[in-house]
């Protein structure tokens, strides 16, 4: 036991000697660090939960670790992993960017989803309509920002997550409500017909409906109404529509890096522990909801109960509705064009 | 000829031309050649048909044409204006001259998503300059335009100034003296000499404008078929994991891309021996 250590400490003073001290984390050559490659607004929560998460750690005895973030666009994230960016565990809000990691790569198995419980997902959110103070042009559900005369922003669906969840929860509100697909499709191509920009992501939508001053209606996450009003002040409503979607956070663990690293012990405990009740609450205070229904009773406030789908349920997984809906040449593309005639 | 002349030409004043020429070729092919190369190969995984449909579907060519003519038009009025702002640091003295010079190269430094939202928030119409105008800027193609005007600027103010200031004043004292008109001595004598690094300014704002991503998102208002700009439908692509079809649009763009700036060069060829060989 004891040679082994001592060589190894000896090769680890080397190293950092030799490298400078420009990598301070060689020098704990005993410690395990940890890759979470995340999304983009995700930043502030996973903050506040690798501290939580360190702290219970060590209590524990698990031994020195160090948890590293990247955070980015989802897909261009995954892409990442893909190309070799070596990511312990990938926590997303969109369960197509981790079937893409399953199918391109196969660095997670096809049935990740059912590794942990809720389909992999330890927060959920939903699409809402936020609208000027006071709502002028009483917009109460999917339906209203789909009358002429009414503009509503949405980042575009092509691009961001944020926007395939509204265009999902347009359009399977439709369905929810005993409607056809026809009548789905007529909904979100009038809905589409409203929308005056196609922000390229969902923050650069809330600029443009709160700073720019466009648009009747911005569809975006619950998740993003508290950091808007902190960021704009209350100048807005939120407004639940009847039928919205669950948009699921899901997370996996990255087989093929955790096993080459050796890390798979750290990083199934690092995301099993989203699911407990420390963690939901942290999560409950970025505006994320959680799956503890205790924790869920104690924020009812911020999130009121409302009917909501998941794209599992309604369009048969994401893979699914990409193929059919967002694919080049698939249904959004079809309803733009026709929109445009 | 000019290849052939330059390879076998062995015996130059300066040592080293082989090392240079090595080192040179080198650098070019792992900086520039080798990333470009990946891009045409991941394209033959697609078959003749999918990159035929990828590159010339209604949208994508609707993208061409935004993204070339704004460039086009962008570096156009830079190379008008450009050339004004160059005469002016160069042959007038103001206060705060330094400082104006300074601000020139601003778009060079600033990234780009900063000057987008700037932008984007000035001209739009409830903007300080977007509620004064009759017609709207952001989230229209003209918002892509003022986008590429702005960040073109500096590339034709940059390559026309040296050469200016190299410009002998004799030379239009003289003209001046032969009875020339002002006109005549600005068209017949300043033009030709400035008119190959113009060119070159030209040029380098318009290859910049094509490529331009971070500021010209955020203004544009990305309509399909209105405001797209073709970087906008790779990164569209990429997102659905379409990686071949990304890079088969990136392909054609470098392909456009590479002929105009040969043309640009040759007419700057032109242009200089026409002026006699400076």
């Amino acid at each position: 036991m004891e040679r082994p250590n001592t060589s190894r400490t000896r090769r680890a003073l080397l190293l950092s000697a030799l490298l400078g001290a420009g990598l301070p984390t060689l020098a704990l050559a005993q410690s395990v660090t940890l890759l979470n490659v995340s999304y983009d607004v995700s930043r502030e929560f996973y903050k506040d939960y690798n501290k939580a998460f360190l702290a219970q750690w060590k209590q524990g005895g698990g031994g020195e670790l160090v948890i590293n973030q990247s955070h980015g666009g989802s897909s261009k994230q995954i892409r990442s992993v893909i190309d070799g960016l070596a990511a312990d565990v990938v926590t997303m809000n969109q369960a197509l960017d981790i079937d893409m990691l399953a199918l391109r790569a196969g660095m997670v198995p096809a049935d990740w989803a059912k590794r942990f419980p809720d389909n992999a997902a330890p927060t959920t959110s939903v699409t809402v309509l936020l609208v000027r103070k006071g709502n002028p042009k009483a917009i109460r559900d999917w339906a209203d920002v789909a009358r002429p005369g009414v503009s509503v922003v949405i980042p575009n669906p092509k691009l961001t997550g944020n926007g395939r969840y509204s265009y999902v929860a347009a359009y399977g509100a439709v369905l929810k409500a005993g409607g056809t697909p026809a009548q789905a499709r007529e909904r979100v191509q009038q809905i589409f017909a409203n929308v005056p920009v196609f922000d390229g992501g969902g923050r650069a939508a809330t600029t443009t409906f709160v700073q720019r001053n466009i648009g009747d209606a911005l569809a975006t996450f619950e998740s993003e109404v508290d950091l808007i009003r902190e960021e704009f002040g209350d100048v807005f409503d939120v407004v639940y529509p009847t039928w919205t979607v669950l948009a699921e956070n899901p997370v996996a663990v990255v087989d093929k890096v955790v096993d080459k690293k050796g890390t798979r012990k750290q990083a199934e405990a690092y995301l099993k522990w989203l699911w407990s009740p420390e963690a939901q609450e942290i999560a409950a205070q970025h505006g994320l909801r959680p799956r503890n229904a205790q924790v869920l009773a104690r924020h009812a406030k911020t999130f009121p109960k409302v009917n909501a789908f998941t794209v599992d349920e309604v369009f048969g997984g994401w893979l699914k509705a990409q193929k059919e809906h967002f694919d080049d040449g698939a249904l959004y593309d079809q309803i733009l064009a026709a929109n445009r005639r | 000829m000019l290849l052939s002349r330059g390879l076998l030409k062995r015996h130059s004043v300066l040592p080293g031309f082989d090392l240079a020429l090595g080192f040179a070729l080198l650098y070019i092919s792992l900086i520039v050649l080798v990333p470009l190369s990946a891009a045409f190969l991941k394209t033959f995984t697609m078959t003749w048909a999918a990159f035929w449909d990828a590159v010339t579907s209604p949208r994508v060519l609707a993208s061409y044409r935004l993204t070339f003519g704004a460039s086009f038009a962008a570096a156009a009025l830079n190379a008008v204006f450009g050339l004004v702002v160059a005469w002016v640091l160069v042959r007038y003295d103001f206060p705060f001259k330094r400082l104006i010079d300074a601000l020139v190269d601003l778009p060079f430094a600033l990234p780009t998503a900063v000057a987008g939202i700037a932008l984007t928030a000035i001209y739009a119409e409830n903007g300080w300059i977007g509620q004064f105008l009759p017609f709207k800027v952001s989230f229209t193609p003209v918002g892509v335009f003022v986008a590429l005007v702005f960040i073109g600027v500096p590339f034709v103010v940059r390559t026309v100034q040296p050469v200016l200031e190299d410009v002998n004043r004799e030379l239009e004292e003289a003209a001046a003296t032969l009875g020339a008109s002002r006109w005549q001595t600005f068209s017949k004598v300043i033009l030709p000499i400035v008119l190959p690094a113009l060119l070159t300014g030209f040029a380098l704002a318009f290859a910049r404008a094509l490529g331009e991503y971070g500021s010209v998102i955020f203004i544009a208002g990305n309509m399909p078929m209105i405001s797209e700009i073709t970087p906008l439908l790779i990164i569209t692509k990429l997102e659905q994991y379409d990686i071949a079809g990304a890079t088969a649009i990136a392909v054609v763009m470098l392909v456009i891309s590479f002929v105009l700036l040969l043309l640009i060069n040759s007419l700057q060829t032109w242009a200089r021996k026409r002026q006699g060989g400076v």
